[in-house]
């Protein structure tokens, strides 16, 4: 200890002159209290760097504190830097906040039917083909019975409720049916049923989808050849503003309806359709547009879902042309058609009463 | 792509001196000139504000460090070598961190400063030792320690602080706390 002590005050240069001159005679006579002396030295020199390096830190801390970093930052930085380093920083949120908004977006849509809307109005021309088995669903505990009864009576009465149904006219007496195709379409069996309520079965002998006809010929043997066809088919366009009329099959009962050629377009521009303004219903596709006179000049076929009075048949040309291309191992003999209309002078009740036995209610099952 | 960083700057000589003085005014001169260039090197190279300053300050204790032991040679321009320092620890923070692959955006020119960095490290380790040692040596040793070599406080002024009786008491105590602190400081 009393050696540190001296040694101190000799580093700190504290010693008298005449204490100095004997420690330093000491330390080259002495080289072990040398070598203490070295290290004492350099020792506490470490614990004074050490302390200013302390002061030193501690002041440009202070200065920092004094510093608006905020400010300058925003003074060095180039803006598109900033830029990138807040994308850099903030992209999984915006990522995440830009997700939740989609869903959040398309749930809704979802959910408030959007969708569906859309849907509908992108195909607002509704095939008029009437869905019989859900209104019959409801009466099927109540007919049960009488169905049983009727299988009973006659055997050749379907037992289920027919799916479909659409209404059919007469093509010749001998018992080809012209209907709608989307009435026929998958269909497993096809029924007509007259004015008086017998019914008679049919097979599809041929299709044209692209103008949506389908030729039925009756194959029941009960089924007996008509009388002359009251009506003719018009070849050429019938002009705007006909008074034109049909009659089918929406509901179990014949349906009279009348009304006038509006356009010669169809649905969206469709030039094989007329636009006619008449209120026709599900069921009532495949029936026969008829006018004044009794011509034939199309085939009820859909109505538009956002357009108010615009019902859709197809124009009797192109039910001709596609009469025509029915191959002929199809057919038992040459189809002829009638030409001869009985029916131009007669009132809207005598034209009614005589085509009513020519048209059918087209079921299907 | 970069601004240019217009700021007032003290004179090289004048920055040497205060430091050589102690001059707490200089220093503050120093800080607010140069700190700017520091954080936008280092903010535009995947840092942040507080990477920043730990460049900065340790740049600042390179430098004086170098001054004071007198070999420093005015070769180049102070921020130049500043600059060159920190860009230095920032490309070794980097690397450490693996976030790159030993390039920086640079905005000044550079000086070869691997030795200075060296010497710094090695310093810094002295250091780390001794603050560690004191922090181990415990109360009161750590502040009679402090007060008497760094503080240079005189053994009247730790008697009193201390309630020692006499000064011959506070020199006994002294004396065994730096017996201990060597002791630590050469075991470590």
């Amino acid at each position: 200890m009393e050696l540190t002590e001296q040694i101190e005050l000799y580093l700190k240069g504290k010693m008298t002159t005449e204490e100095l001159r004997d420690f330093e005679a000491l330390r080259v006579s002495d080289p072990l209290l040398d070598q203490k002396v070295v290290a004492h030295e350099n020792f506490l020199n470490q614990i004074k760097e050490y302390g200013e390096h302390r002061k030193l830190v501690s002041e440009m801390n202070a200065i920092h504190e004094r510093l608006d970093v905020a400010s300058l930052r925003t003074e060095v930085m180039p803006l598109s830097a900033l830029v990138r380093i807040l994308w850099a920083k903030y992209r999984i949120n915006a990522a995440v906040a830009a997700s939740v908004a989609v869903l959040a977006v398309f749930a809704t849509l979802f959910s408030t039917g959007f969708f569906a809307k859309t849907s509908a109005i992108h195909s607002d021309n509704i095939a008029l083909r009437r869905e019989m088995s859900r209104e019959i669903n409801n009466k099927v505990q109540r007919s049960k019975n009488e169905i049983l009864k009727n299988i009973k009576a006659s055997s050749k009465i379907p037992a289920d409720p027919a799916m479909f149904g659409g209404t059919g006219f007469a093509l010749t007496t001998d018992g080809y049916v012209i209907t709608n195709y989307h009435v026929v379409r998958d269909a497993d069996s096809v029924y007509i049923q007259n004015t008086d309520g017998d019914l008679y079965k049919a097979v599809t002998i041929y299709s044209y989808p692209a103008y949506d006809i389908a030729v039925l010929k009756v194959t029941d043997p009960g089924f007996k050849s008509l009388k002359p066809l009251p009506y003719g088919f018009k070849r050429s366009i019938a002009d705007l503003g006909e008074d034109v009329f049909t009659y089918g099959f929406p509901k179990d009962d014949p349906v009279y309806t009348k009304g006038y050629l509006s356009s010669k377009t169809g649905h969206s521009g469709d030039t094989t359709e007329y636009q006619v303004d008449i209120s026709v219903n599900p069921g009532s596709s495949g029936g026969p547009l008829l006018d004044s006179k009794g011509n034939i000049i199309g085939v009820i076929k859909g109505k538009s879902s956002n357009t108010d009075g615009a019902s859709f048949a197809i124009k009797s040309g192109y039910l001709l042309e596609a009469i025509e291309s029915i191959p002929k191992e199809s057919l038992d003999k040459k189809l002829i058609l009638n030409s001869k209309n009985t029916l131009a002078n007669l009132s809207r009740k005598d034209q009614i009463k005589k085509i009513q036995n020519y048209i059918y209610m087209v079921k299907v099952y | 792509m970069s601004r240019e960083i217009k700021r007032s700057e003290p004179t090289d000589s004048e920055v040497i001196l205060g430091i050589l003085n102690g001059s707490k005014d200089i220093l503050e001169k120093l800080y607010k000139a140069y700190f700017p260039m520091i954080l936008q090197l280092v903010v535009m190279n995947n840092g942040t504000e507080d990477d920043a300053k730990d460049v900065f300050q340790e740049s600042v204790i390179v430098l004086y460090n170098k001054v004071k032991s007198g070999n420093f040679e005015l070769s180049s321009k102070l921020k130049t070598f500043i600059y060159s320092v920190c860009r230095r620890l920032w490309l070794k923070r980097l690397s450490y961190k693996s976030r790159n692959s030993g390039s920086l955006q640079d905005f000044e020119e550079t000086l070869p400063v691997e030795e200075d960095i060296e010497q710094h490290e090695e310093k810094d380790k002295q250091l780390r030792q001794m603050e560690a040692a004191l922090g181990r040596l415990g109360e009161p040793c750590k502040t009679i320690i402090e007060d008497f070599y760094i503080n240079n406080k005189s053994m009247q002024e730790i008697c009193i602080k201390f309630g020692y009786t006499n000064a011959d008491n506070a020199k006994n105590q002294k004396y065994k706390c730096l017996q201990r602190l060597k002791k630590i400081f050469f075991q470590t």
